[in-house]
């Protein structure tokens, strides 16, 4: 394709979500499910994907029919299809899991007011074609589920000395009981934003360095 | 049909299950806004307006979609009734005061998408309160929501002056803020048994 010259290519809009634009680390959005059902590895895969599937379909659909839309009633139509898709998920998990649907609670519907979803409509697929958008929708939502299970397994490592419920940890070891409850998601999610805050900070620093040693 | 006592449920909602704290709902605005402590206080009061009505509309909901056999509608229309709801305060608050408009920015529009108000709508049906309760427990959890959001903009407004790293600074000392707070809140547990 021509226009792939200019304009990033639909890997980069894939790639984008996982890292440089990760939709909870670099943009901080969709805090609540981040923060709420991270209480072990599997729960925060679980709404990972549920999320990321809520984000693939919607980003789909709205591309499709963003000519259609008024300008002036988006955002409530976006809503709408986010919540049917939500509703529909909902049902699945139900269907397929009941011990997962009942971790999970509520915050499967919520899914519906995660900013991330409602962000990548109104900045993303709104104005993207049918490709993009997916690409766009696959790859922010596989940044959330890799985000969501950082943040999972050390809560569940430290938490309760266990990984997606196998023990890892010595018996010898006491978990830290704070991890698993409320208060523990802010500080491991604290923990990583300031871990990435220092890689970015060394990144720039180095690159600093190298251009003032070029210039010398 | 539900037998709580209504100052349990209060008490509940607004400091032993504290909507921000213990149940992460409402985190971005709770990020977002919480920079001054007047317009965090403001915020607070709009989310708790937003919190009664669409409470009441909720219950109303949830009893005809009972009556129609059509539970699976609840979400769509609950969602709907909330972005009305805050269309209208929008426009409500545009008219009255005009800064305060331009205060909260886009977090305004955003308590659409605020997990506190769909997440009081869905706790409020999964828990199968009536509707003086459903008021009440809408009344707490709106408060809840202002007493963390103003004890965090109070916070960060002192935090402001001190000297911190670079790393530090930002979204990730925020966090950790909320996460000493959320201990302080744990010792409510078992309040009003």
């Amino acid at each position: 394709m021509s226009a792939t010259l200019e304009g990033p290519t639909t890997t980069d809009e894939f790639i984008k979500g996982l890292w440089k634009e990760n939709p909870v680390f670099v943009q901080v959005l969709g805090m609540c499910p981040t923060l709420a059902v991270t209480n072990s590895a599997i729960n925060a895969l679980a709404m990972g994907l549920a999320t990321m599937v809520v984000l693939v379909m919607s980003n789909a659909v709205i591309s499709l029919l963003r000519k259609f839309i008024p300008k002036q009633v988006r955002i409530a139509s976006y809503i709408l299809i986010i919540a049917s898709f939500v509703t529909a998920v909902e049902y699945v998990i139900q269907a397929v899991s009941l011990d997962l649907h009942k971790a999970l609670g509520a915050f499967i519907s919520l899914i519906v007011v995660n900013c991330v979803i409602l962000g990548r409509a109104e900045a993303f697929a709104s104005k993207n074609d049918l490709v993009k958008s997916l690409a766009d929708g696959a790859g922010m939502g596989l940044g959330f589920t890799f985000a969501l299970f950082l943040l999972g397994a050390v809560r569940e490592v430290l938490g309760s000395g266990s990984l997606f419920g196998v023990a890892v940890l010595p018996a010898s070891f006491q978990p830290w009981v704070i991890m698993i409850l409320p208060s523990g998601g802010f500080f491991t999610l604290g923990s990583w934003l300031l871990f990435f805050n220092y890689l970015s900070k060394r990144k720039a620093r180095k690159a600093a360095l190298a251009t003032a040693e070029v210039a010398s | 049909m539900n037998e709580e006592p209504l100052w349990t449920i209060f008490l509940n909602a607004s400091l032993v299950n504290n909507f921000v704290l213990a149940y992460f709902l409402g985190i971005c605005p709770f990020l977002g806004v919480s920079g001054k402590l007047a317009t965090a206080s403001r915020m607070g009061g709009a989310v708790t307006f937003v919190m009664v009505v669409s409470s009441l509309c909720a219950y109303g909901i949830h009893a005809v979609l009972m009556a129609i056999d059509a539970p699976y509608l609840q979400l769509i229309s609950y969602i709907a009734v909330i972005a009305s709801t805050v269309q209208l305060v929008e426009m409500f608050i545009k008219k009255v005061s005009p800064t305060l408009f331009k205060a909260l920015g886009i977090f305004l529009p955003l308590i659409t998408t605020n997990c506190a108000i769909l997440g009081l709508a869905l706790f409020q049906t999964n828990k199968g309160y009536n509707l003086i309760q459903s008021v009440v427990y809408a009344v707490g959890a709106g408060l809840g929501f202002t007493l963390a959001l103003v004890l965090m903009a109070g916070i960060r407004e002192n935090l402001a002056l001190a000297k911190l790293p670079d790393v530090v600074k930002g979204t990730a000392v925020a966090l950790m803020v909320a996460g000493i707070l959320s201990v302080g809140f744990m010792g409510f547990a078992g309040l009003g048994g």
